[in-house]
């Protein structure tokens, strides 16, 4: 579905006019359904891959290669047909819920918004979806939060806003740019579950960009190692974990913080690994 | 979250909970917007209400003043000439004998519509060019911000007179004159304000939700610069009366006999000398006083927000 090839992106300061390559011709594909996490350090170009998808990526940049999404070419869409792209096949779920929606408006505007501006539902059902949306991410008073400011609401109910605006558009690829990182550890495990259940209900397939190895191998049914702007290898989370082909990935593994030593993991990730393997099953 | 609770004023719970959390609740309770008559009282403080009185005193006596001006602002004669003030002409009467309070509150009109004029032109121009720039960015913002540029080399007043000198003095003319010449400064701020807004993630995120630019900048940027387009208009405002009361000072702008603040001013000026001081003395009241209120409840609006006290 998705096929990225041989993506190089180049970056040249507009100051000094230095060229600097960020990331050095990656190849992934991801098919239909199928979730992938890019794991890797800080500057290891794994937000900087969801530019290139997105066709966000910081001005002064060149991508070459080739990015298509069912056999659209997503590198040369611009104008009316990104547009359209971005408002029906793609969604993405930032680091930082409050950055994504505006500070002046209710909540309720941007789900609402995201459907009648950008897919042209009419508003009155644009409204009845939304609250729709909120239950089915576990929002009770939906009506409530429909009316609430960002700074009225905490974090976790407003990351689970931005993914109900998401699923919204039933897209094709869900992109997840640390969307728990701002989240405290608590409402990070409810946000991650939410997302993985809507996920698997819609069938949608899904980048999830992390740092942390093993909530990536929960919800993911293939790691991407990055490091340097480069993809080191790409596996099933158990490959990656048991047979590691490059040094770094050792590293990376070993780097975990461990709650129970001994070399064994924390037993809910084992449960929760246990329980993705099943479902593929 | 599902269930209603039972709305409870804080600080009338148990001493446990009238801690240091509650103060903090209680806080918050103030930041968010009650009503918006509470909110602007609070952001314009006792003298900033003030002033939105005496704005009010003044609108409302422009409106009525065929009812409350005790006489006709064009009625004079020669035998009335220079009467100093009394019970029957309060603020005595002009050289042509004319009662110089119903010509300070008929005066009300036109000397309020000139700076509206002014204050709304501006506002929309300077709007319009601020948001395409910011939206389009590039070699587009580079223009407009160049020709805003251009635009600023040029005094006010020149712009004004040059438009008098081609069109003919009217206070329409001078008003219109006038608005293009406030433009860069208004577009100036609203610009810095909407770019600052424009680089936000929320605009990336509703850019990715595939909402064009177009809606972009009407739903979400131009809610957010809305109180800098407010501000800009109230001291606009101000700025305009002074500037077309000198236009009409000079015979450019409003034409005697209309009664007109400016005018007013100008015509008392041969009186002064002769020691009949009424006229404009009364007349130039009538503008600082009007300005000066403009002028607070602008800097209030303005102010406040930039030192960050009021979202």
């Amino acid at each position: 579905m998705l096929n990225v090839e041989s993506l190089v992106l180049t970056v040249t300061d507009p100051d000094t006019g230095q060229s600097t390559e960020i990331l050095h011709g990656n190849s992934f594909a991801l098919g239909a359904g199928e979730s992938l996490g890019l794991v890797g350090e800080s500057g290891s170009g794994k937000s900087m891959t969801l530019k290139c998808i997105l066709g966000i990526e910081p001005s002064g940049a060149r991508v070459a290669g080739s990015i298509t999404l069912d056999g659209t070419d997503l590198l040369s869409a611009g104008g009316e047909e990104l547009r359209r792209i971005r408002a029906n096949d793609l969604a993405l779920i930032a680091q930082n819920p409050h950055g994504s929606l505006n500070p002046v408006l209710p909540v309720g505007r941007f789900l609402v918004e995201g459907m009648s501006d950008a897919r042209s539902l009419p508003a009155a059902e644009a409204r009845t979806r939304a609250a729709d949306l909120l239950r089915q991410v576990g929002i009770t008073d939906t009506e409530r939060v429909l009316r609430s400011y960002p700074h009225q609401l905490s974090g976790g109910m407003l990351q689970r806003v931005v993914i109900a605006g998401a699923m919204s558009g039933e897209p094709k690829l869900l992109l997840a740019d640390e969307p728990t990182t701002a989240l405290d550890v608590t409402t990070q495990a409810e946000v991650v579950a939410i997302l993985d259940e809507k996920r698997r209900q819609h069938g949608l397939s899904m980048i999830y960009v992390t740092h942390d190895l093993d909530l990536a191998a929960a919800i993911c049914d293939r790691l991407a190692v990055m490091k340097d702007g480069e993809i080191l290898e790409i596996g099933t989370p158990e490959e990656i974990r048991d047979r590691p082909k490059t040094d770094y990935t050792r590293a990376l593994m070993s780097a975990r913080p461990q709650l129970y030593p001994e070399g064994r993991s924390a037993p809910a990730l084992d449960d929760e690994a246990h329980a993705s393997t099943e479902d593929r099953a | 979250m599902t269930t209603q609770k039972p709305a409870r004023e804080p600080g009338t719970g148990t001493r446990a909970q009238n801690t240091i959390a509650v103060q903090l609740l209680r806080k918050h309770r103030n930041d968010v917007p009650v009503s918006g008559w509470r909110l602007l009282s609070r952001r314009l403080g006792p003298v900033g209400v003030g002033s939105l009185v005496v704005i009010a005193l003044v609108v409302l006596m422009a409106i009525l003043a065929p009812v409350i001006a005790p006489y006709d602002p064009y009625a004079g004669g020669v035998t009335a000439r220079h009467e100093a003030w009394s019970l029957a002409h309060l603020m005595g009467t002009d050289q042509s004998g004319r009662d110089i309070l119903s010509r300070i509150i008929w005066g009300a009109r036109t000397s309020l519509i000139g700076p509206a004029i002014v204050a709304v032109v501006t506002a929309v121009l300077a709007t319009l060019l601020a948001l395409t720039a910011v939206w389009f960015g590039g070699r587009v913002d580079a223009l407009i911000s160049r020709v805003l540029d251009i635009l600023f080399a040029f005094p006010n007043m020149l712009l004004a007179i040059l438009a008098v000198a081609i069109f003919g003095p009217s206070m329409l003319t001078a008003s219109l004159a006038l608005a293009i010449g406030f433009v860069p400064y208004s577009a100036r701020v609203i610009r810095s304000v909407a770019l600052r807004e424009r680089n936000l993630p929320y605009v990336a995120s509703a850019r990715l939700q595939g909402i064009s630019g177009f809606l972009i900048t009407v739903r979400h940027i131009l809610p957010n610069v809305r109180t800098q387009i407010l501000t800009g208009m109230t001291i606009n405002f101000g700025y305009a009366m002074i500037e077309l009361a000198a236009l009409s000072f000079l015979g450019l702008g409003v034409q005697p006999p209309t009664p007109d603040w400016g005018l007013m001013v100008s015509n008392g000026q041969a009186s002064l000398q002769q020691g009949y001081w009424e006229q404009s003395i009364f007349a130039g009241l009538a503008i600082v006083i009007t300005v000066a209120a403009f002028g607070y409840v602008g800097e209030q609006l303005g102010g406040r927000r930039a030192a960050g006290r009021i979202r």
